[in-house]
């Protein structure tokens, strides 16, 4: 099969799918042009990623990675989180076609757009 | 779980009665059908019962049908091989730039052979426009090779005008008929053609097997050499069981009642999608378009993932998205007929059959809503 059983699980329902009312943070990174735009929530406390929910154009490694990379953020410290690497989306799905490889940079992508966006408007 | 099957615009179902046509081919009437004995007589009769039976249905000879492998080969071989054939006239060829891919990379690699190939531009509805293809014949012009009924946007080209310009400046004219064949009329002495690529398993015939018509007297040298087969113009043991396959699929299909049946199912079809907001369909309506052909875009969305959540739900649909194709460039065919590459990237085609049923086309307008809203729910362009 062209995508991993993990993927399409997390395609099917995607438990971070969504949006937070009055996020702390939101980060966008994608272009629709391309075939895909990641959107990221952020709920943050004490420097640890509380609660984060994602909104995807894209195809379906796009919103599977998506949901992948908030479920390795939620939790984590911002800084920890900023370490998550695509390699690591890709690991969680079990394996992507290589094509679809910039599907999992979107996601890294888009959190650290996010936190950054964060970490300005704190200051 | 229900599996529908619309995706006949990739390849159809066999027919129950066109394996059985082929059967005795596979198995006791396996002779080569150059040999001279029995065994080859009985493979020649079939070769021959074929070729009428697809010379009559575009109104041709029997001797003007070639075998080959496909639509891919006939297009390779109408192509490449009247460039060479005849490049002492000159070296320009005329094609749209809503051609199949196979008609687009032939002609990228006949570039680079030194070949000048103008691309016409299509209008909205991915018509070629018979004035444009007048002023772009020169008279170092070879070829025009416009296609038929196209496989994303279901435009069918008015075959009869552009061939009648083609005739005017004594150019050849080949078309790519593969989606059309059967579905609208393809009359060579009418309409004009010189050249046609047709073949079987868009019709319920098998796969790895087409044909290339060539008008009597059109100057053209074979591009596979070999043995004496297909009259000199295509070398190879003849694919009897695939042929007998085609013949029988053609003759089912030439029955007119199936295109109004398909038609029908279609506009019921296209009618329920765009009760859904925000949704448009690319390419023409009515008897202009294929009617087995429907092609959306949903706006907010992108269409691998409509094909992904109606995969789950039983339903084979394909897409012109980005994310679709290994080269993550939108289809070129939708932007050829103006859609933003947000909007190629948003389509969903669905393609029927005579086998499609109207149940299957409720169920499809039955889930196809639940499907796009709550996309539209995670997509960060949509606003409720």
């Amino acid at each position: 099969m062209y995508y991993s059983k993990k993927t399409l699980k997390r395609f099917k329902s995607p438990e971070f799918a969504g949006e937070i009312k009055n996020p702390d943070a939101v980060g966008q990174e994608g272009n629709p042009q391309c075939g895909d735009v990641m959107k990221i929530f952020l709920k943050v406390k004490d420097n640890i990623i509380k609660d984060i929910k994602f909104k995807t154009y894209g195809c379906i490694a796009a919103i599977a990675s998506s949901d992948m990379m908030c479920e390795l953020a939620k939790g984590k410290k911002l800084d920890d989180a900023l370490k998550i690497k695509p390699k690591d989306i890709v690991n969680g799905l079990g394996k992507m076609p290589p094509i679809k490889f910039h599907c999992s940079i979107l996601g890294t992508e888009a959190l650290k757009k996010a936190i950054e966006n964060y970490r300005r408007t704190k200051k | 779980m229900k599996k529908v099957y619309l995706d006949n615009g990739a390849t159809t179902m066999l027919d129950p009665d066109v394996i059985k046509a082929m059967m005795p081919y596979f198995s006791v009437k396996y002779g080569n059908a150059s040999s001279t004995h029995l065994f080859g007589e009985e493979a020649k009769e079939a070769l021959e019962r074929a070729r009428s039976i697809i010379a009559r249905s575009i109104n041709a000879r029997p001797e003007e049908i070639v075998f080959t492998s496909g639509g891919t080969e006939s297009n390779n071989f109408a192509l490449k091989s009247i460039a060479f054939t005849n490049k002492d006239k000159g070296n320009h060829i005329i094609i749209s730039k809503v051609e199949h891919k196979c008609i687009m990379n032939a002609c990228k690699w006949l570039e680079k052979q030194g070949f000048d190939i103008t691309y016409l531009d299509v209008d909205k509805e991915g018509f070629v426009n018979p004035d444009e293809l007048d002023k772009a014949i020169t008279d170092k012009t070879i070829l025009v090779s416009i296609i038929h009924g196209n496989n994303e946007t279901g435009t069918i080209n008015d075959l009869k005008t552009l061939g009648n310009i083609c005739k005017k400046h004594k150019v050849y004219f080949h078309t790519d008929a593969c989606q059309s064949y059967t579905k609208t009329e393809l009359n060579v002495k009418k309409q004009n053609i010189d050249l046609i690529t047709l073949n079987a398993h868009k019709i319920h015939g098998p796969k790895g097997i087409g044909a290339l018509y060539i008008r009597k007297g059109v100057n053209i040298k074979p591009w596979q050499n070999g043995g004496a087969h297909e009259f000199d113009m295509r070398a190879g043991t003849e694919n009897i069981h695939g042929i007998v396959g085609f013949a029988e699929a053609v003759k089912i299909a030439m029955n007119k009642k199936y295109i109004d049946y398909m038609a029908n199912l279609r506009n019921k079809l296209i009618k329920g999608v765009l009760e859904i907001p925000e949704v448009i369909l690319n390419g023409p309506t009515g008897n202009k378009r294929l009617c087995n052909n429907a092609n959306f875009s949903f706006k907010g969305i992108e269409g691998e993932a409509i094909g992904g959540y109606l995969n789950n739900k039983g339903i084979a649909s394909s897409t012109g998205s980005a994310c679709s194709a290994k080269t993550l460039e939108p289809s070129y065919v939708l932007m050829a007929i103006g859609l933003s590459p947000e909007q190629a990237n948003s389509s969903l085609r669905l393609t029927l059959s005579r086998f499609t049923t109207e149940e299957e086309i409720d169920y499809t307008l039955k889930v196809l809503p639940g499907i796009v809203t709550s996309l539209r729910k995670i997509s960060p362009f949509w606003k409720e």
